[in-house]
């Protein structure tokens, strides 16, 4: 794809995020969209594709009374809507549709209006990881982090300092649902959920929602907020079983899309002003860090520990405090996205100074997933 | 009202044969005629080559632990907290997910790289699962 032909022209969070239990999923979808058509200063009439997750495009749609001629409903798990944005850039440039709606919405906190999740008992899934009592993310997404940290001399101090730099992020965020400052003692005394991990290197389960809305980069100068340019995208998939990644040493899924998208933009490491990596848990960032390139995989942990990401750090990490201490409603992808789209449009709580490129990295499933996107403010 | 219980696994026509293999005390897995890849979970075809020539074959059980994590909460129906759930390299080239018996649910007696050997746990008529122990000598 050509870098920089798409734009995000409307971007917003619903109104409430945290625990929102006057609210249905579905209507936070809406609520998420009605604040990005505004953002925009668009009409739903104006919609003419639309892309969500988990929930159908059609049921969406109906409910906000859009009628698209282009939609995408993958549902890869929380990195859905980086992929969503990849394949709307690609539908605007084939002249498919002009005006993208992307939604999130989920009631991870309340369950209202959201079905829960099971794994039937005939599936691979169901035959080959659930009678060995997994149950639910934590005690699944962190089963390679023991390997990685034998292979790399990962320390569990340098993977509770993950905890610790977000929450530093987190404090400067009005908007974050933990924003108090722990320490590397805090987390390694917090409550036991599955060793390695403890509570506070585990994600938020949250309510809320976002949404996106792009057009081509020519339209684009001519909406009220700053253009936010797509520069470059990558995806790909690799396994809904986390026993059965090619290795737990890195994501497969986060090698091929994160170099995908780099190419695509045609940038270096040393480029990237600005850094989001999809944080349900704390070895996220590290796996992140090395499977994108920006270093071997050996050092991640201590450039985390040594303070690199954190505020006035060479490379700010998850400036939203992400999954970790901003919100996580079950899919955080969007989050991700939507702080990438505030630090290029020099709005974030804890603005990034002059930063011109953003790197959005997100993973689906355990490791099951992946989409990365890289933005710019400037074409 | 009964407790919610263990997740138990339902076979399809592809995975009959493992189960089958449990129930006998034999950890099967499959081999591509064509190109010797060792593969699971079961497929009557191979992932590597694509040949639909593939044999079922009784592993030898040995292997050694790849990585786990000792869950406290949530615990998942009709297991007792903390209790590992592991990855095991099994000596064919497949890893599977399993559980740790015979061993102190523990970061210091889990030991990565440790060896290991199937047994076979019954559940119902219908169900044995594999899990590993660490292996003799």
């Amino acid at each position: 794809m050509r870098r920089n032909q798409v734009a995000v022209v409307g971007a917003a969070e619903t109104t409430e995020l945290g625990v929102v239990p006057n609210m249905s999923q579905l209507q936070l979808h809406a609520d998420a969209a009605l604040n990005a058509i505004a953002d925009a200063g668009l009409k739903l009439s104006d919609i003419d594709g639309f892309a969500t997750a988990v929930e159908t495009p059609q049921q969406v749609c109906h409910y906000l009374g859009i009628k698209p001629t282009w939609v995408d409903g993958t549902s890869v798990g929380g990195c859905s809507f980086m992929l969503h944005v990849r394949h709307a850039a690609a539908a605007i440039e084939a002249g498919l549709c002009k005006t993208v709606l992307i939604t999130h919405a989920e009631s991870g906190k309340s369950m209202i209006g959201k079905a829960p999740r099971s794994i039937p008992a005939d599936s691979l899934q169901g035959q080959f990881e659930a009678p060995f009592g997994v149950y639910g993310p934590p005690s699944m997404f962190p089963i390679p982090v023991l390997r990685f940290m034998k292979t790399y001399g990962i320390t569990h101090e340098q993977l509770a300092s993950v905890a610790v730099v977000q929450r530093e992020w987190a404090a400067k965020n009005p908007r974050a649902m933990m924003k108090d400052p722990i320490t590397v003692a805090d987390v390694l005394s917090s409550r036991m959920i599955a060793y390695p991990f403890r509570l506070l290197q585990c994600c938020l389960v949250t309510d809320g929602g976002g949404a996106l809305i792009l057009t081509s980069a020519d339209r684009a100068k001519d909406f009220p907020r700053k253009p936010v340019y797509i520069m470059g995208t990558g995806e790909s998939v690799e396994t809904p079983m986390v026993s059965q990644m090619e290795t737990f040493n890195s994501s497969r899924a986060f090698k091929t899309a994160g170099p995908l998208a780099f190419r695509e933009a045609g940038i270096a490491h040393g480029d990237v002003n600005h850094l989001m990596i999809y944080d349900a848990f704390a070895h996220l960032p590290l796996f992140g860090l090395g499977d994108l390139g920006f270093m071997p995989h050996e050092e991640t942990g201590r450039f985390i520990a040594d303070g690199n990401t954190r505020p006035g750090g060479k490379l700010p990490l998850n400036t939203n405090g992400g999954g970790l201490s901003y919100m996580h409603s079950g899919m955080y992808g969007m989050y991700a996205l939507q702080e990438s789209v505030r630090q290029m449009r020099g709005i974030a709580p804890a603005q990034v100074p002059n930063a011109k490129i953003s790197v959005c990295h997100g993973v689906g499933g355990m490791f099951a997933a992946s989409g990365t996107i890289v933005f710019t403010n400037e074409r | 009202m009964a407790e919610p219980q263990r997740a138990r696994p339902k076979p399809t026509p592809e995975t009959q044969h493992f189960w089958d293999g449990t129930k006998a005390g034999e950890l099967r897995l499959q081999r591509c005629d064509a190109c010797a890849h060792v593969y699971f979970p079961p497929r009557p075809f191979c992932p590597s080559c694509a040949s639909r020539k593939v044999s079922i074959f009784k592993a030898s059980g040995k292997g050694f632990l790849y990585s786990y994590v000792i869950n406290h909460r949530p615990a998942a129906p009709g297991f007792t907290p903390p209790y590992a759930i592991a990855v095991v390299q099994l000596a064919e080239g497949p890893r599977m997910m399993s559980n740790i018996i015979d061993c102190p649910q523990t970061p210091e007696a889990l030991e990565l790289d440790m060896k290991l050997e199937v047994a076979f746990e019954v559940l119902d008529d219908k169900i044995t699962l594999p899990v590993f122990r660490p292996a003799k000598g």
